[in-house]
């Protein structure tokens, strides 16, 4: 197999006006930070981003929403900390005057609405925000005494991830805290394609210490590393 | 906004948060694994050096050590407050899925969180300012996850708000982070546990009497049988 594609808006060629798409990314660390430029670049509309946050450390997608590309967001840390960096922010702006849809979660079920859509399991109950906004309009169930709320899985049309290290046939490393998300937005997307910063040959990367294997993959594109990110909250 | 009256506050310094955090290091057992929310709870990881304390950040990382220094930073290394951090010996990292599985399957001894309100219950209300203006969305973040799934929580904030309103209520009127999950309250004045009884004063800092929290809080104080000044 081979999934190297040489130029990065090939790569993202049948991305539709309407899609689905996830980002990898923790704030600064492990962004698909090229992949994102190029979408700006190609300049679809319509579409539904799936993100952990929009105001902080991930610069480059207030691209897409200063290009009007975005209508929702599902996220689970959308806003900057700070109320006086929200005033001014594009996206937090954008919710305020009802131009882009939001729906929030806690991370624990963000991630695995992700994981879930990626394993074939439709639906999952967790205690996590029983009782709170989080809950409203959702099935609860009681287990051992405990409430509890349905929460589905959450596929994705394309994931964009970001990866130290990828080979032609999808096989991806990541590096320290930049895994955050990759990997359960890989196995989220029907289409998912990686920016490596190193592509390697099929056969150089240690096969006990891969941490998305292959089938996941549908595409993988060399990048280089970036440069270094600002890190602020 | 409030619709709560401006509390009494005394004449004596609070303690500095800093503070707050030394006195919440100290209730933490060596052998322990503990998440750090944003904050004061952060300043807890600047008292716990030589202990057998093990820091998890939610971001996926375990054994978290400090934070680097100019010259030894890595834009891939950072914890959950987006900052710059070092590993250490026995540290592991790993995927925002296992990361939370750790959080919500039970094995987090302790959560540090900061708070906006908190209940005579033990409710918290931590990830949502209405002054903020929207409404029912904000950063929720690993809150809701580490409030139900650790196993002890303890809250460490400012005694009241910055504008005189008092933080520990009857009833939070903020959206809530999750239900009765509060273990002990530690503030710039005092330590309070949360047991079934209601809220249970334990400690407060020299120079303050039991009345005097009292005033700044509107839930009821139970007065420990063990009452005593905080020692730092």
């Amino acid at each position: 197999m081979d999934k190297l594609y040489p130029d990065i808006d090939a790569a993202i060629e049948d991305v539709f006006d309407g899609a689905v798409i996830a980002f990898g990314s923790f704030f600064s660390a492990g962004r698909p930070l090229e992949l994102t430029k190029a979408l700006a670049r190609k300049g679809v509309k319509n579409l539904t981003v799936v993100v952990q946050q929009l105001g902080t450390g991930n610069e480059e997608m207030l691209e897409l929403i200063i290009k009007g590309q975005v209508k929702k967001a599902i996220c689970s840390y959308p806003f900057p900390r700070s109320a006086s960096k929200g005033a001014e922010h594009a996206f937090e702006q954008a919710v305020r005057k009802g131009h882009i849809e939001l729906e929030v979660y806690p991370i624990g079920t963000f991630v695995e609405k992700l994981r879930c859509a990626g394993a074939g399991i439709p639906a999952f109950y967790t205690p996590t925000g029983a009782g709170t906004v989080v809950a409203e309009g959702k099935e609860a169930r009681v287990f051992n005494g405990v409430e509890n709320l349905m929460e589905t899985a959450l596929p994705v049309d394309f994931a964009f991830v970001h990866a130290w290290k990828g080979d032609a046939e999808g096989n991806l490393v990541y590096r320290f805290t930049a895994q955050n998300y990759n990997n359960a937005m890989a196995m989220a997307g029907r289409v998912t394609i990686a920016e490596v910063e190193t592509a390697v040959n099929v056969g150089q990367l240690d096969p006990n210490f891969i941490h998305t294997p292959g089938i996941f993959v549908k595409r993988v594109v060399e990048t280089g590393r970036p440069e270094l990110y600002e890190t602020t909250v | 906004m409030s619709k709560l009256s401006k509390v009494v506050v005394p004449d004596m310094p609070p303690l500095e948060r800093e503070m707050i955090a030394l006195r919440i290091a100290n209730m933490l057992e060596d052998g322990s694994y503990v998440n750090l929310g944003i904050g004061i709870p952060t300043l807890v990881s600047n008292w716990i050096e030589g202990r057998d304390i093990v820091i998890q950040s939610e971001i996926g990382m375990l054994k978290c050590g400090p934070l680097a220094e100019e010259g030894n930073i890595d834009q891939d290394r950072i914890n959950a407050s987006c900052q710059f951090v070092c590993d250490m010996p026995g540290t592991s990292y790993f995927n925002v899925e296992t990361s939370f599985a750790m959080i919500r399957g039970g094995r987090m001894d302790v959560a540090v969180l900061g708070a906006l309100q908190v209940s005579a219950k033990g409710d918290l209300a931590g990830w949502n300012n209405p002054a903020r203006g929207l409404g029912k969305m904000g950063n929720i973040g690993g809150s809701m996850d580490l409030a139900v799934g650790a196993k002890k929580v303890i809250i460490a904030m400012e005694h009241v708000t910055p504008g005189g309103d008092p933080k520990i209520l009857k009833k939070c009127e903020y959206p809530l982070t999750a239900k009765e999950c509060i273990d002990f309250i530690v503030t710039n004045y005092a330590l309070i546990e949360v047991t079934p009884k209601g809220l249970v004063l334990k400690e407060v800092i020299p120079g303050i009497t039991a009345e005097d929290v009292q005033k700044m809080t509107e839930a009821k104080l139970i007065i420990a049988d063990d009452f005593k000044e905080m020692e730092l």
